[in-house]
């Protein structure tokens, strides 16, 4: 899966680290970095991320595989 | 048929019916080509991308890709929905006629369009010498590929990297170099790092926290030439101040470069700095008239902005092609009076030395700054921008939590300095010169620039009056 997360909008809460530490994590106290293309098994961990955030920052993508082929 | 209702009537049509095609397939014109969908646009739709890849994300390039964390095909940006668009990727625009309305391909084709969305954005600016810059070890960073290149030569451990420029991407890589424990010098022309966009005063910040994290940071220099050994490997850099640095890995952060030849003799307003649009994402023609069938967004556009006394901004940051590429889309569809205009207040952020930098409005519009919040001792703090009297930008350095709060005082062209926070009060709180480089002074060149209000940089040419 593919997420991006508009780091404008982070402010750090690190929620997200909380609840899915392999794909997010802090580099110093403020500093979010991420896996923008976290294992499909962690979906649920990412998806309960994106709805913890509390300034709503994680965009989780919205088409499954077949739909985001170049051609649609 | 009244008035309104012949445009409803006109807007209802284009969107069932009208071609658009977008050139540029990254960020701001996914993100386009998605609003459109979203505005209820179902006619036909063709993206246009000189990349083989379908739209990925930058940032992560020179983070977490060069670190090693992240593989630099893992970027690909997230979609919102389907956009049901015919993709032409992996070959360039090469030219635009808009008498006929076509974009003209690489490969021969040409491709009809009735509303065109330019979003080519930029390219990095390579070494100089083109014969050092084939060396092998020289690098520089804008795709994803460039970052898989990069990222096998910092594995494999390079004795020393050196790092021409120190913007933003130069500062963000050098911090990974060291948090690869790899030797890295840096040098800059200007005073100091990200002096271009944050001025001296958050340069000289930018510069202790390089050196504290073991940077052979040298500034006021450049580098004269690359040499290479035997083989064609670079192996050495010589500087303007008589010195030589050993480095097997040298990348030039030298900023970037808009890709505008494509629309060479099109007769629209492209030049050094972009694309000129208005404040709805309409392109402009060399003499300022602005068109109704071309629209800009991303990096390669330059537009007015309403807070800065309407000189054409440049911003080369990741929300201002988001924003930019929706608004865009909205207009491409709609009419007069139903046009959005763009108002959005540049923001950006940056990771760097485990610190995390935001800034929001344009920085270089200010002339002096004020630490407002936290402690510059322990890189925790907030400096506020201003100009005549009034707020135009701030900076957090780790916190970035209260960076909302500027922003609004900026929208409001509130006072500076601005009143002080009951606590967190810093030392000095005495609004000092900014000590942004003189104009023409070489430094990197920061990634928001004012332009001037001149919607097109050709002079226009003047028709004789009839008599
Ligand atoms: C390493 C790196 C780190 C960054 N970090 C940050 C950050 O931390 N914060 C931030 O706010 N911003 C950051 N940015 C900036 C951000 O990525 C850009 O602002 C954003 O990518 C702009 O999107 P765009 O779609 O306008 O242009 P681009 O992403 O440049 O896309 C333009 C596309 O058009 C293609 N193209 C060009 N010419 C043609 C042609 N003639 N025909 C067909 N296709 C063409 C290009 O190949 C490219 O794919 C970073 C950029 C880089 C490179
Ligand atoms: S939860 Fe949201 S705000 Fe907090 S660190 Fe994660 S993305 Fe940022």
């Amino acid at each position: 899966m593919q997420i991006v997360v508009d780091l404008n909008r982070c402010q750090a809460y690190a929620q997200c680290v909380f609840l899915a530490p392999e794909d997010f994590r802090l580099s110093g106290d403020e500093a979010l970095t991420y896996e923008p293309n976290p294992d499909d098994a962690r979906r649920l961990q990412i998806q309960r991320a994106a709805a913890a955030c509390p300034v709503q920052a994680i965009v989780i993508d919205r088409l499954d595989g077949a739909e985001r082929s170049v051609t649609s | 048929m009244t008035l309104p209702a012949t445009v409803a009537e006109l807007v209802r049509d284009f969107r069932a019916n009208g071609r658009i095609v977008i050139v540029g397939a990254s960020l701001a014109g996914l993100r386009a080509a998605e609003a459109l969908r979203d505005e209820g646009f179902t006619g036909s739709l063709t993206i246009i991308g000189d990349e083989p890849h379908e739209p990925y994300d930058r940032p992560p390039l020179s983070k977490q890709v060069l670190k090693g964390w992240v593989p630099a095909d893992h970027t690909q940006l997230p979609r919102l929905r389907a956009v049901d668009a015919q993709w032409r990727l992996g070959v360039a625009a090469t030219g635009l006629d808009r008498a006929t309305r076509q974009v003209r391909l690489a490969d021969g084709e040409h491709i009809p369009y009735d509303r065109l969305l330019i979003a080519t954005g930029t390219r990095a600016r390579q070494w100089p010498n083109p014969t050092e810059a084939a060396l092998e070890g020289v690098y520089t960073l804008r795709s994803r590929d460039d970052a898989a290149r990069l990222q096998q030569a910092l594995a494999a451990r390079p004795s020393r990297v050196l790092i021409i420029g120190a913007g933003f991407i130069g500062s963000e890589m050098a911090s990974v170099c060291r948090e690869l424990d790899i030797p890295v010098t840096v040098a800059e022309r200007g005073s100091a790092p990200l002096v271009g966009a944050l001025g001296g005063v958050i340069g000289k910040i930018a510069a202790e926290m390089q050196r504290d994290h073991g940077v052979d940071l040298r500034c006021g220099v450049g580098v004269s030439s690359l040499e290479g050994d035997a083989s064609g490997h670079v192996r050495r850099a010589r500087l303007s101040d008589g010195t030589t640095i050993e480095a097997d890995v040298v990348v030039a952060s030298l900023g970037s470069i808009r890709n505008v030849e494509w629309l060479e003799g099109s007769g629209l307003a492209a030049g050094f700095w972009g694309i000129g649009c208005d404040a709805g994402g309409r392109a402009f023609d060399i003499n300022g008239v602005v068109t109704d069938t071309v629209y800009v967004a991303g990096d390669v556009a330059r537009q007015p902005h309403v807070l800065y006394e309407y000189q054409f901004l440049a911003m080369e940051h990741w929300d201002n092609a988001v924003l930019g590429a929706e608004v865009a889309a909205h207009n491409m569809v709609n009419l007069d009076p139903d046009y959005y205009p763009y108002l959005l207040l540049p923001s950006f952020w940056s990771g760097q030395f485990g610190v995390n930098i935001k800034s929001v409005g344009v920085p270089p519009f200010g002339d002096e700054i004020v630490f407002t919040q936290g402690s510059v001792k322990e890189r925790r703090f907030a400096a506020a921008y201003g100009r005549r009297g009034r707020i135009v930008a701030a900076v957090t350095f780790n916190n970035g939590k209260w960076l909302e709060h500027y922003a609004r005082l900026i929208e409001q062209s509130a006072p500076f300095p601005p009143p002080p926070p009951g606590w967190d009060q810093p030392e000095d709180m005495n609004p000092m010169p900014a000590e942004f480089p003189a104009p023409g002074v070489p430094t990197a060149i920061p990634d928001v620039v004012l332009t001037g209000h001149d919607p097109s940089e050709r002079r226009a040419e003047f028709r004789p009056r009839r008599r």
